[in-house]
């Protein structure tokens, strides 16, 4: 039902294995602070297949950054990947060393910022700080590398990139950091991206355009990217699967349409409830009661219970995340199955 | 600090029957660091000495009488003419220096306590002032502080002391005025904040008089970060006025600070006769040291926005 | 830009005023100027002659002006004690003083950036708490004991440095074309013997600056180690070397420097210590003994040169800083 992306018009022309190029099993990424542990990311598991876009969503601080993080091995004391595994292509990057971890960073696996004004260096050249990307995991000259910054940039859509290499990044908009940031992401065409919100903080427009090429290179490319937003509407015109954030877990997760149209898990269908669209239009926007609790020291029982308007005895216990319909998991004893399953 | 503060949660049982005044919360929170336990022990021993030099000090150093030239330069642990032993030696006058240490800790202390109680008078009713009183009054004393501390201290102590020339009263005067910007701009700084506050306020509408208003009220909210100064200054002016003395434009001959032994022994320190001026440096030294372990406590304690 | 730099220099101007006025009263007028300036032993007549042709018996600010306008013409008064104009005696003594204030702020950079640089790096390794502890002390203890320390171990137990003086110097024709001694300028830096006499005085300089570069790199790199673009940079897959060396070095060491720039007034004015410790020849001791023998022209003109100093260093500092960094940079093009 859902529609291919080769239907959509992209020649399906990379050769397709089945390995994903990233599966994160059970992983869990603990800060232990003086005021105590926090679990920030617990128990999360999901896979990013060739080429595809997996949604990560979720609302402030439930964990997207700190789960990207423990992906490309940034997470700094007093945080700490304790347990699960990170399969990059079957290798685990949670057992690797540090210098194998540093020539696959920016290489093979690449991350774009939340905040693009800070994401660059102030006192810094942009073409120092796309050079020295390149020079650090190929051997080539300094001119072939200039040459490569420049080829990039362009292809992010900056003109006159010989000029651009020359400014400081204050010189530039925030979108246009952006762009060079997204350009300094694919200089080496990784086959992994974690692209942490990078358009939240620009304005529509400039958002729907890096949207747009952002999809195109990684379909040109067979790059997967991990797209981390808590805007649904994005995920929804540019991901393929998605997986929803609670406190540090992931409480749903499915294809794209699959969840967005039925959602099993009542914090999913809370969120998409909260989303102004034309269809809803006259009924009153619904948002979630209270707030997102604190993830140090979590009471027992479902996260989401104190929210939830279907919260019930069960839900003292720990829900685990469960296969709850072909394709489709959720963590929650009273998932909304019904509408779900008509639809099926 | 995390450490000190799970150590301070032990003992928090016995403590429960006795009422936790302030004062008694202060008083524990100090306690928690040992250093600065040390520091706050070794630097009243310091000032007992000084106190009672006179008492304890196995000779009056400036009673000539008392000195015998003969004894000159003894190295330290020699019995003397006397007939007791110069732990420390002598020094050219044939002068214990065990005794002249003390003695001169006491001109050392002196000085630099008083100078720094002076400024902190100074310093603050101009920085109450200021705040209290604002536009162009506050303009003007600010001012003041501000180019006051845009020389550095040694250079403002020299100047005054070029105009007025040597003596314990010159030095006092020279060190009052390199240090009252200090107090000042603190008081004006938290002042400015008490100001605002409803007590005030509530004070003023009652028509207080203003005095009432600035010392009865103001001021003691401004005391902690006051103190804080206060304590970090006293040893600021004890080094300085002993750097005044060393280059002979601070105390008289005839009432050596540490500073002044110390340039006096110099001379002989080159022909290896180093206690001369060595036992007068120690002590200056941990007078110094243990002042600031004090202070640095004090900062943590009374004012944890200071906390770097 | 220009409005600012304006009055910036009309606002110094004020300043250097003021410290004139509180210069010459406090040296001329505070105490009889009549008994320093006249012999003692000239009787009535010629006492009255002396005070007329000094200008004595005019009013306070009649003298004060005529002061201001020999200070104008580089006139600052004759030391009574070498009989030669003070400004002539000062200018002759900068050179050394510049060069050991110049040598102590390299030391400071040379020493406080890389322990800062560590201590920030690792701000809980024993060697760090050591480093920070140091500093401390480097803040509290007073220049000259130290500096007698310096001598006791490494002049006279040691023996591996000599303790005072300037050492053999080397004269270089017209630096820059001034030559206020006639001759040529005389520098310890460019001879070994010099260099040997400089060391010790240097650090003992210095000593204050390391502490403070410390406390500003370590202070600096922390601040910096938490930024995005660091981490941004990591995830580009760069070795810790870069990051460290040129990511987080290269944002601290613009404000660490002007810090210590800023600094080169206090260092000139702190080395009247140094020099007095170690017998070095430069304005500072210059100053302390002309204070011990109350040669009061001297003394006026070495505070207003270094008053004026210290004016121009700040008014220097605040314009270039500007240009240093390049975000503010741009801020002062688009004013
Ligand atoms: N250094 C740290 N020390 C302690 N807790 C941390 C640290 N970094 C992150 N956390 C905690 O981890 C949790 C998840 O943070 P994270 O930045 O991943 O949220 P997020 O989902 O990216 O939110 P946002 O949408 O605001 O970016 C937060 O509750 C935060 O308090
Ligand atoms: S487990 Fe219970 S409380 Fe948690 S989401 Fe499901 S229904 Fe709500
Ligand atoms: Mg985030």
């Amino acid at each position: 039902m859902r529609a291919g992306r080769d239907a959509a018009g992209f020649p399906e022309f990379l050769p397709v294995t089945n390995a994903p190029t990233l599966e994160v099993r059970n992983l869990r990424t603990h800060f232990f602070t003086r005021a105590g542990v926090v679990k920030a990311v617990d128990d999360v598991s999901f896979s990013v297949e060739r080429g595809k876009v997996l949604g990560l969503v979720g609302e402030s601080g439930s964990g997207k950054t700190v789960t990207g993080f423990s992906i490309l091995g940034l997470v700094d004391p007093p945080g700490r990947v304790t347990g699960g595994q990170i399969l990059f292509q079957g290798r685990d990057l949670a057992k690797i060393s540090e210098e194998e971890m540093r020539d696959l960073r920016g290489n093979r696996i690449a991350m774009i910022f939340q905040d693009p004004m800070m994401t660059l260096n102030p006192v810094l050249r942009i073409d120092t700080q796309m050079i020295e990307t390149v020079l650090a995991h190929k051997k080539v000259s300094r001119e072939e590398a200039r040459q490569r910054a420049r080829d990039t940039l362009g292809m992010v859509g900056i003109p006159s990139p010989d000029e651009r290499l020359k400014s400081y990044p204050h010189q530039f908009s925030g979108g246009m950091r952006q762009r060079v940031a997204i350009a300094i992401a694919l200089l080496h065409e990784p086959e992994l991206i974690v692209a942490d919100e990078p358009t939240t903080a620009l304005d529509v427009t400039i958002q729907g355009q890096i949207l747009a090429e952002v999809q195109k290179l990684a379909q040109t490319t067979g790059t997967s990217l991990i797209w981390i937003t808590h805007d649904l509407s994005v995920v929804a015109g540019l991901a393929d699967d998605v997986a929803v954030m609670y406190a540090g877990r992931i409480v749903e997760k499915g294809a794209v349409s699959d969840v967005l149209d039925h959602p099993l898990h009542p914090y999913t269908a809370g969120l998409i409830g909260s989303v102004p669209s034309r269809n809803k239009r006259g009924e009153p926007l619904r948002q979630i009661p209270g707030m997102t609790p604190s993830l140090l020291n979590l009471p027992p029982g479902c996260a989401f219970r104190s929210r939830c308007p279907r919260a019930a005895e069960a839900c003292m216990a720990e829900p685990e995340i469960r296969e709850i319909l072909p394709g489709r998991e959720a963590r929650c004893f009273l998932p909304l199955t019904a509408a779900a399953e008509q639809a099926a | 600090m995390s450490q000190a503060v799970m150590n301070g949660a032990a003992p928090a049982a016995p403590r429960k029957d006795k009422v936790e005044t302030p004062f008694r919360r202060f008083v524990s929170e100090f306690a928690e660091s040992k250093v600065a336990l040390g520091g706050l022990v070794v630097f009243t021993a310091i000032a007992l000495v000084a106190i009672f030099a006179s008492v304890i000090a196995p000779q009056n150093p400036y009673d000539l009488a008392q000195l015998d030239i003969m004894d000159g330069r003894m190295e330290p642990g020699t019995v003397g003419g006397a007939g007791f032993t110069y732990w420390l030696g002598t020094d050219d006058q044939g002068r214990d220096m065990l005794s002249g240490i003390m003695y001169g800790l006491r001109i050392s202390l002196m000085v630099g306590a008083g100078s720094a109680f002076i400024a902190c008078v100074v310093g603050a009713s101009l920085g109450l002032l200021a705040a209290y009183a604002g536009k162009r009054t506050d303009t003007v004393i600010m001012r003041l502080v501000d180019l006051q501390l845009s020389f550095p201290s040694i250079l403002v102590a020299l100047m005054i002391l070029a105009f007025l020339g040597k003596g314990i009263m010159n030095v006092v005067i020279a060190l009052v005025i390199v240090e009252w910007a200090y107090y000042a701009r603190t008081v004006r700084g938290t002042a400015l904040v008490e100001r605002r506050r409803e007590y005030i306020e509530a004070a003023q509408c009652l028509a207080l008089p203003t005095h009432r208003i600035l010392f009865r009220h103001l001021l003691p909210n401004c005391l902690p970060p006051l103190i804080v100064v206060a304590t970090m200054q006293v040893a600021r002016a004890i080094a300085l006025e002993a750097t005044l003395s060393f280059l002979g434009l601070g105390v008289p001959i005839t009432e050596p600070s540490l500073g002044l032994l110390i340039a006096n022994g110099y001379e002989y320190m080159l022909s290896g006769k180093y206690w001369i001026s060595f036992y007068p440096g120690i002590a200056l030294l941990i007078t110094i040291v243990s002042i600031n372990l004090v202070g640095d406590q004090l900062r943590d304690v009374l004012n944890p926005r200071l906390k770097k | 830009m220009t409005v600012y730099l304006v009055r910036r220099l009309i606002q110094a101007l004020f300043v250097v005023l003021a410290m004139s006025v509180i210069v010459f009263v406090g040296v001329f007028a505070i105490g009889d100027p009549v008994e320093i300036l006249i012999s003692p032993d000239a009787d009535q007549l010629e006492r009255e002659r002396a005070v007329a042709a000094l200008g004595l018996d005019l009013p306070l600010w009649h003298q004060y002006l005529v002061f201001l306008g020999n200070a104008l013409q580089g006139d600052l008064g004759r030391s009574f004690v070498f009989n030669e104009p003070a400004l002539k005696l000062i200018l002759q003594r900068m050179p050394a003083t510049l060069e050991l204030a110049f040598g102590a702020m390299f030391i400071s950079i040379l020493v406080g950036l890389p322990l800062g640089l560590y201590a920030g790096l690792r701000p809980n390794s024993p060697a760090s708490k050591t480093i920070m502890a140091g500093s401390i002390l480097g803040f509290s203890l007073p220049t000259f004991w130290v500096g007698l320390m310096l001598i006791m171990v490494f002049a006279v137990q040691l023996g591996w440095l000599p303790s005072t003086g300037r050492g053999e110097t080397c004269s270089v024709l017209g630096f820059l074309g001034v030559q206020p001694c006639g001759a040529g300028l005389q520098w310890s830096f460019l001879t070994v013997d010099g260099l040997a006499h400089m060391a010790m005085p240097a650090l003992n300089l210095a000593l204050f600056k390391i502490s403070l570069v410390i406390r500003l790199t370590r202070a600096g790199v922390r601040e910096t180690m938490l930024m995005d673009y660091v981490k941004f940079a990591r995830a580009k897959g760069l070795s810790p070397a870069r990051v460290t060396f040129v990511h987080v070095f290269k944002n601290i060491l613009i404000p660490v420097v002007t810090v210590v720039g800023l600094e080169l007034g206090s260092t000139i004015a702190f080395s009247v210590v140094t020099e007095s410790v170690f017998a070095w020849p430069g304005m500072g001791k210059l100053i302390i003994d002309s204070i011990n023998v109350l040669d009061r022209p001297v003394i006026v003109a070495y505070l207003m040169i270094i008053v004026l100093m210290f004016i121009t260093i700040n008014l220097i500092v605040d314009l270039t800083y500007s240009m240093l960094d390049p975000r503010v940079r741009l801020e002062t093009k688009g004013a």
